[in-house]
Order: C-alpha cells, then structure tokens, then sequence
C-alpha cells in the first residue's frame, strides 16, 4: 500500500477515506472488505480489554527485568503530562508489561512495540469517550500506514533496527489520533512522517535478546512522541519532507545498520556493563536449561 | 503483508519470532499428526540461546497441543501436557546453514515417526522447511497434503485424480532410494472436500498420508 498514493486518490475523487484502503486491501490480498473491517474491529476490541485489565497493573515478567513501571507511573501524579498523556503512557507500559508477562496482546504491528497503539485508543477512550464504533476510522487509517512502512521498508526489528517496530508503531498511533479528531488523511500523513522522523535511526538493542529492556519503556516514551506529533499535525504543521519518502529514507536508514543493532543484543545499551551482568544473572537463575527429558 | 498482518494478530506475548512463530511451527505438526505421545524439540540459533526468556519452550508445547496464538493457555500449556501423557524434551542443536530461529521437531504416534523443521522468519510468519527429509517451503497456514507414496509411475496423477480444488504448491522428492518411496508435499487454496484425504489415504500408492487443515486465515 502506499499511502501518499492514497491521499492522492482520496483528493481527485472525494471517496470515503477508509472505503479507499479497503478497497486497495482487497485488490491486493483478496480479502473482502467486511471481513477486514470485521477483524480490524475484532484486534480494537481486544486491545481495549486488554488494557483495561492491566492499566496500571504489576506483572511478574519472564526475566523480571520490568513489571513495575506502569504501576508506579498509575499511582504517581504527573506534573508535566496532560490527564490524556498520562492515561496514554500507563496504558501503554501496561500492554508492554503484560506482554513480557505472557499476556494477551495485539501485535501492532509487532508484540515487541504492542503498547503503543492501545496507550493512545485507551486515553481517547477515557478521555473523549470514543467508543469502538468511533474508533474504527482511525483503526484502519493507522493500518494503512503501518501497512506502508511494511511495503517499503520493513516492520521488523532484526531486519530494521526498533525504528521499523517503535518508530512504525508511534507513526501508526499519531495517525490514528489525528484521524480521530478531523478525517483529514493528510493531515494525519503528516502527523505518521513527523513520528517516523523523530524516531528515525533508533536501534534494536535489546538486554539479553529480551523483550523488556529497553522495550517496555521505549513504549511508554513512543507514545508521547505520537501525542506530540500528532498535536503538532493538527495544528497545521507538516512534515516537509512527504510520508513516503520518509519511509524511503527509513528503508535506508535500516539497511544501513549493523547487524549489532538488529536485534541480536551485540549492540547498543545490550553491551554496557550493567546490561552483560544482568544477563548472566539472569541466565544463571532460569529454571531449567533445554536439555533431554527435562520439563518446563 | 496485509493491514491484518500488520495491525495484528491478538497473541501471547512476549515475541512475534520467538513465541507465536515458534508456536505455529508446533501447531503445523500438530494439526499433521495431532497430540503426539512423545515430542523432542531441537532448538537452533537464538532459539537455543533466548528460548526461556521468549516463553519459546511453552509456545512450542502450546503448538504441539494444538492451542491457538491467543489462548491464555499458552502461558502455561504443562497441566494440559501432563493430561495429554505428552513426553517432551527441549534440546539445543546446531542444525547448520539454517535461519537463526529454527526448530527441528520430531513427534512420535504410535509406530509413526514424524520430522518437521521450520523457521521463524520475523512478525510471526513461518516456514516450514523441510518434512520427513524432503526439503520445502510451506508457509503453513494453508491446507497441506503430505504422502509418502510408492516410488511408481502414476503415482503423483493417481493422489492428483482426488484433489478438485486448486493447488497452491507441490513438492515432490524421491526420499527414500532403499525402500522405494517418495514424498509429495502439496499447498492447496482450499480445504479438501470430506472423504477426500481418505480416498488418498487408501490409494495402492499410498505409504503414509497426512493431512494439515489450514488455518483459515
């Protein structure tokens, strides 16, 4: 899919935004567009259960690296964040948590970045009292871009670096948000190129090969960047650089990194001191090794 | 990549590649042969090295049991195992020039004896990469048709005659040089139509046959 294609398209005929995704979603997978929307709506739901049930919740997580963060970040009183981002950082940590905890999640678009497009679709509907119905639009908007990034570049961390997972997540997030609040695609394009940027580059450093550290709180801080540029956006501001070649440049970017900073934990804060100390420890207190006729 | 792809699937976390990719490789052998009594998983690469921090271990005995990527079940698949009177063993391998997250895993029914590898290739997908030996790359969420059949003319037209609906891929290898007999693996669009796989069962040509329903998708 290519988005600034579709903005286009959307600008010369005038038709439904989503009904121009979906339509481009059948031409290229086959699948009918009632049974797109049916699924979509389906991962919304889930996604807004999930992070009801563990807003600001502790876990034990595989590596007890992380667990606590979105309780504490719940229980304190934020002097800087708005109520709205707030609500959006707890949520999102929360999903992160839970997810290194074995919880269910939805992968959007990978498990590793899962929190950041529940922090946002939570604190609206706290806050705005958007409802599923009034969250589809958006749903699929933010799709679409992900679904971009997907086509031309990548959404995978061992292949792009935490840019292609965070940075494709905040960009889908802050499109979804600017959507939301005034249907304009292009509005929202540029609110999907202003993430992408801010986040451009970031690598996939993870402490032990581990979905925790930096992970979890990369979630928490992505979905502040959505929130920033989406707010930006819906002030008027644009991205003078346009979406797609954003996405190019990211393409770039990723191919560019060394394979120590995709994923592999031979890069990045993975090495520091600190971080091989943890993982010995942590390798040292797993319950048992892979080895014959052992169990769990 | 469809807008599903990307904005899902509902999952058990913690790893696209090293949870629910590692778990759908297990449910392809599981939908093959069904709960086997015994299973040995062969981790390789950074499966062997993270699988305990990624929950690998309990994807793969989640898959095998045949649960799907977002039961809750997952977190904790042994009472079910134990239930099932599964026998299971995680061993680390080098199973050579591979993917970095492959799994080899060989399942025993009864007399029969099953090797499956596949591979974890980023986002949740898979491959499955080779079957009984015979090297391939299915994608294992499509209904799959796997026959060791006799090495004898006819005998890939005889298995062809009772498929109608459209074929997606074929695989065909001669396996087996000592006993005679060949694998045909075949990726089909649709599902066989009931009392299908069972005609292909029961052909003369037929040595073993299995048969992996597709995942709907």
């Amino acid at each position: 899919m290519n988005f600034g294609e579709l903005v286009r398209e959307w600008k010369e005929t005038g038709s439904d935004f989503v009904e121009l995704i979906l339509r481009r979603e059948t031409a290229e997978t086959g699948r009918k567009p009632e049974e797109v929307l049916g699924k979509l709506a389906s991962f919304l739901e889930a996604m807004l259960e999930e992070a009801e049930r563990c807003f600001g919740a502790k876990f034990e997580t595989l590596t007890g690296l992380t667990g606590d963060n979105a309780f504490k970040l719940s229980r304190h009183s934020a002097r800087m964040l708005s109520p709205f981002a707030h609500t959006a950082t707890v949520a999102s940590l929360s999903m992160a948590e839970s997810n290194a905890s074995m919880g269910r999640v939805v992968a959007c678009p990978t498990a590793g970045s899962c929190g950041v497009v529940p922090g946002v679709l939570y604190a609206l509907k706290v806050h705005f009292g958007a409802t599923i119905e009034d969250l589809k639009a958006p749903f699929v908007v933010g799709a679409a871009v992900g679904n971009a990034v997907a086509s031309r570049a990548t959404l995978s961390g061992a292949a792009g670096g935490c840019q292609a997972e965070i940075g494709s997540a905040a960009a889908m997030a802050s499109a979804m948000l600017v959507y939301y609040f005034c249907r304009d695609p292009e509005r929202a394009s540029h609110a999907a190129a202003l993430s992408l940027k801010a986040l451009m580059g970031l690598v996939c450093d993870p402490v032990g090969g581990f979905v925790e550290v930096p992970c979890v709180k990369r979630n928490g801080a992505a979905v502040n960047v959505a929130i920033s540029c989406a707010e930006m956006a819906l002030a008027g501001i644009e991205s003078v650089i346009p979406l797609d070649e954003v996405m190019e440049a990211m393409a770039q970017v990723g191919r560019a990194l060394p394979e120590s900073l995709r994923e592999t934990a031979r890069g990045g804060v993975a090495i520091t001191p600190t971080a091989l100390s943890l993982t010995k420890e942590i390798e040292g207190r797993r319950p048992q090794g892979p080895s014959p006729k052992r169990s769990l | 990549m469809g807008l599903l792809e990307v904005a899902g699937p509902v999952m058990i976390g913690p790893s696209s590649s090293h949870t629910l990719g590692a778990l759908r490789i297990a449910r392809f052998v599981h939908k093959m042969t069904g709960i086997p009594e015994e299973v040995e998983f062969l981790l390789h690469g950074s499966f062997a090295s993270t699988y305990w921090g990624h929950g690998t271990d309990r994807a793969l005995l989640a898959g095998i049991l045949g649960l799907r990527e977002d039961d809750p079940e997952v977190k904790d698949p042994l009472p079910r195992a134990r239930e099932a009177g599964l026998r299971f063993s995680f061993v680390p391998a080098d199973l050579g020039e591979v993917h970095p997250n492959t799994v080899l895993i060989r399942a025993r029914v009864g007399e029969v004896r099953s090797e499956v590898e596949g591979a974890s290739i980023g986002g949740g997908a898979i491959r499955i990469t080779k079957l009984n030996g015979v090297a391939c790359s299915i994608a294992g969420d499509m209904p799959t048709l796997v026959v060791r059949n006799r090495d004898v003319p006819g005998a890939l037209r005889e298995i062809l005659r009772h498929i109608e609906v459209n074929i997606a891929n074929v695989y065909l290898r001669r396996s087996f040089p000592l006993d005679g007999t060949a694998m045909t693996i075949i990726e089909l669009d649709e599902e066989l139509p009931p009392g299908a796989f069972g005609r292909i069962s029961s052909l003369p040509c037929t040595v073993q046959a299995f048969y992996a329903r597709g995942d709907g998708r």
